[in-house]
């Protein structure tokens, strides 16, 4: 952005005040004509390749879903427009209330473990000592596995019938009995999916905290530890204030991610027990495969996107309010 | 220097782009010419089977093995050729519907008998209406997976296997238990007794199991004692559910009390059909129903089992007759060759020397007593009971019994595990007729 009062501009750009003055300082040359034309031209060819992928993986999909959400589309044949059929018949899906709830507790139970925990490691691996280059590398590893597998095994390990977890915890005298973690009760299927997401995603939100604590000048910590300040000082004074906007970009994709939860569910729990945990995405893709109603699958998913744009963008005008004070 | 070196880039950047397209445009047209090169061969007239195409099939895993066998001994004996690709079951719905958004479904592809209406009505099937009326034995084809598959008068799919609900009796635990292994249960009591007699075997042994967790697997094990009572669970159009009924709280009854005592092995309540049959194949369970496919799978574990009808709780016997039926895709290219597949399947040879010997269930009642079932008793049981059978209908099946997040599943559940039988029958009544007039 400031390289752009450098360049040579366009009688039009420059007509406004600061224009007129930088006008005056800088006296430049206008570009021959046709370089100016190819560096449009190669602004052109840089442009487009990331405008053609979003183009054909954003935004005609997201026309399309829009398009959808207003249509009765059968799985073959001609779509018929139906409006607001498909957006009330969210209202009237029995299961969806009680997904909307389960939604908004896994993402504040996960928010709230998920980022405590990446901050942790984060602060124990941030200054460079022996072993801990190791340390980072082995918080890090569960995000080099993919999540879909990652949830494999974690059924595979909680497992009553082949699950290692249950005869340790019997060996170590921490459990009398087999307990069914994953579909035993809503509380055991909850606490499972938490700690799968835990596992999976500290190290890589930890790496995320690291670069934000990294790029906080030691000055200010040398200067504060001169005034006396203990580490619990240093931390609310100087660390958790200037980590804030890494903290936020954290928060947003932890947030966006757990509304948005669906694999985990899938695999490890299916929804169950008794629909304790069926997350909103599972909705949708039940109404799209499962009842074949892709017109209201759609209609949910623009809903879901309207509510996550809300809160995208509620955060980030919190975090530029509070950044300008 | 500055300036030729961006126009050296263009050059360079020109030849590789035009390459490159040179390259897409080869490929293109290479198997757009195969593609027409093998729809070609198929022969788009209605007269007699084309030659020497390539069929493709899709089937789900848990009736894989029946449908590979019919597909080995078609492409042995004909120059057509199967391809056949098999998905999870849980997972074979969706990918269905994912394919058919897609117009990317195979010739052929199966589903399970109690999806068929859905598919039927969303189009997804060729009309073989008139293909299956030229066949000599279409009267003897099981008649219903035939209304299973039709809509609106015309036929989209037809038999292709049959899976009936059977109870299996482990004879080894009812010798040790003190129990006839000859008599096995004639009334849902009787189960009850005979199960909670194993049951005192004590140890790893227990007395029944169930797939607790499982719409599927519940219906297909428990609906056949309330028909065997003179009962019904939904009407036959499939929009209105009876599942709380005297009829369907007494067998429910029974079961919950098995669970409650612990002659059900504990894992029932989580069982959602993943580890129903290493359960049976394991030689702990005293009585417990299950597929008929799955006999062979349970005897080659060394298993000494019977098999027994699914009684009712006053006596009489009735399955559910489950199983797929296969219909050819309504973007097909290869509509003559995919009909000579199907049409082998249903025939004399293939249902005899294919089906029948594999201890299979054949989908045609004029060959019931084929030299291969009459050798084995428990075939001629399973064979019995066929005739006493019902598969029921209803377009909007899956989501309302089948699905985990299904009100079935959280009926059964209820009914089951959950502190009131008659308030789960109730609710799960209001509930599943709701989801059954949800036509999508």
């Amino acid at each position: 952005m400031q390289s752009s009062t450098a360049t040579p501009q366009s009688p039009a750009s420059a007509a406004g005040p600061g224009g007129r003055r930088l006008g005056r300082r800088i006296r430049v040359r206008p570009a021959p004509r046709g370089r100016n034309r190819r560096r449009e031209l190669a602004g052109l060819g840089y442009a487009t390749p990331t405008a053609v992928v979003v183009g054909l993986l954003f935004l005609a999909p997201l026309v399309l879903v829009c398009w959808m959400s207003v249509n009765h589309w059968p799985l073959l044949g001609s779509p018929s427009v139906n409006f607001p059929h498909n957006y009330t018949s969210v209202a009237d899906d029995s299961l969806i209330g009680n997904a909307a709830w389960f939604t908004v507790k896994y993402t504040l139970v996960t928010t709230v473990v998920l980022f405590a925990v990446a901050l942790g490691l984060a602060l124990l691996v941030q200054h460079p000592r022996p072993g801990v280059a190791l340390l980072r590398t082995a918080f890090f590893l569960p995000a080099a596995v993919g999540f879909a597998t990652a949830s494999l095994l974690f059924l595979g390990l909680l497992s009553n019938a082949i699950g290692p977890v249950n005869p340790l915890l019997q060996d170590l005298g921490l459990i009398n009995k087999p307990v069914d973690w994953i579909t035993g009760s809503p509380g055991g299927a909850l606490g499972s999916t938490v700690t799968l997401v835990t596992w999976r995603f500290a190290g890589f939100n930890m790496l995320i905290l690291l670069t934000g604590l990294q790029a906080i000048p030691s000055e200010l910590y040398e200067a504060a530890r001169m005034d006396g300040a203990n580490r619990l000082q240093t931390l609310r004074r100087i660390t958790l204030p200037l980590l804030r906007p890494t903290i936020a970009l954290v928060l947003i994709m932890m947030i966006t991610g757990s509304l948005l939860a669906f694999d985990q569910f899938y695999i490890l729990t299916k929804g169950g027990p008794d629909n304790s945990t069926t997350s909103v995405v599972m909705i949708i893709v039940r109404d799209a495969f499962v009842r074949f109603d892709l017109g209201a699958a759609a209609a949910l998913s623009v809903v879901v996107l309207g509510i996550l744009v809300l809160l995208n963008v509620l955060q980030l005008s919190l975090l530029r309010r509070r950044e300008e004070r | 220097m500055i300036r030729s070196r961006p126009r050296a880039v263009r050059r360079v950047l020109g030849a590789v782009l035009a390459t490159f397209a040179l390259t897409v445009s080869a490929a293109c047209s290479s198997g757009g010419g195969s593609h027409t090169a093998g729809s070609g061969g198929s022969g788009s007239g209605s007269g007699g089977a084309a030659k020497g195409v390539t069929i493709t099939l899709w089937t789900r895993a848990a009736t894989q093995s029946q449908t590979q066998a019919l597909v080995d001994a078609y492409n042995s004996s004909h120059a057509n050729h199967v391809v056949i690709t098999s998905y999870p079951n849980d997972q074979y719905p969706a990918k269905i519907a994912s394919a058919a958004g897609a117009r990317s479904l195979p010739d052929i592809f199966t589903s399970d008998v109690v999806f068929a209406p859905n598919y039927a009505a969303q189009g997804l099937w060729t009309d073989v209406s008139s293909r299956f009326a030229s066949l000599s034995f279409k009267d003897k084809v099981a008649p219903s997976f035939i209304k299973a598959a039709t809509n609106g008068g015309k036929l989209f799919a037809v038999p292709h296997d049959l899976d009936l609900s059977v109870m299996y009796y482990n004879k080894t635990l009812y010798k040790q238990a003190g129990l006839d292994p000859t008599k096995p249960p004639t009334t849902l009591a009787e189960y009850a007794a005979q199960a909670r007699a194993v049951a005192k075997l004590g140890g790893k042994v227990h007395g029944t199991y169930e797939g607790g967790n499982c719409g599927g697997c519940i219906e297909f094990t428990t609906w056949p004692s309330i028909w065997a009572d003179g009962g019904q669970v939904m009407n036959a159009d499939g929009t209105t559910s009876s599942i709380d009924s005297p009829q369907a709280t007494a067998v429910y009854q029974i079961y919950r009390s098995l669970f409650a005592d612990g002659t059900m092995a504990p894992g029932a309540k989580q069982e959602d059909g993943t580890t129903w049959l290493s359960a049976l194949q394991a030689g702990e369970i005293g009585i417990a129903p299950g597929p008929s496919s799955w006999l062979n799978l349970i005897e080659q574990k060394g298993v000494d089992i019977g098999v027994a009808p699914i009684p009712g709780v006053n006596g009489g016997t009735s399955t559910f007759v489950g199983g797929d039926v296969a219909g050819i895709s309504a973007t097909s290219k290869n509509a003559d060759a995919a009909w000579d597949f199907l049409s082998w399947c249903l025939d004399d040879q293939a249902q005899v020397q294919v089906v029948a010997k594999l201890h299979e269930i054949i989908a045609r009642t004029d060959l019931a007593q084929n030299q291969y079932a009459v050798k084995d008793p428990n075939v001629v049981t399973i064979n019995q009971v066929l005739a006493k059978g019902q598969t029921p209908y209803a377009l909007n099946f899956n989501a309302t019994y089948n699905d985990p997040q299904s009100p079935w599943t959280t009926t059964l559940r209820g009914a089951f595990f959950g502190p009131s039988l008659a308030g789960a029958l109730s609710s799960g009544q209001t509930a599943i007729t709701a989801s059954l007039k949800q036509q999508g």
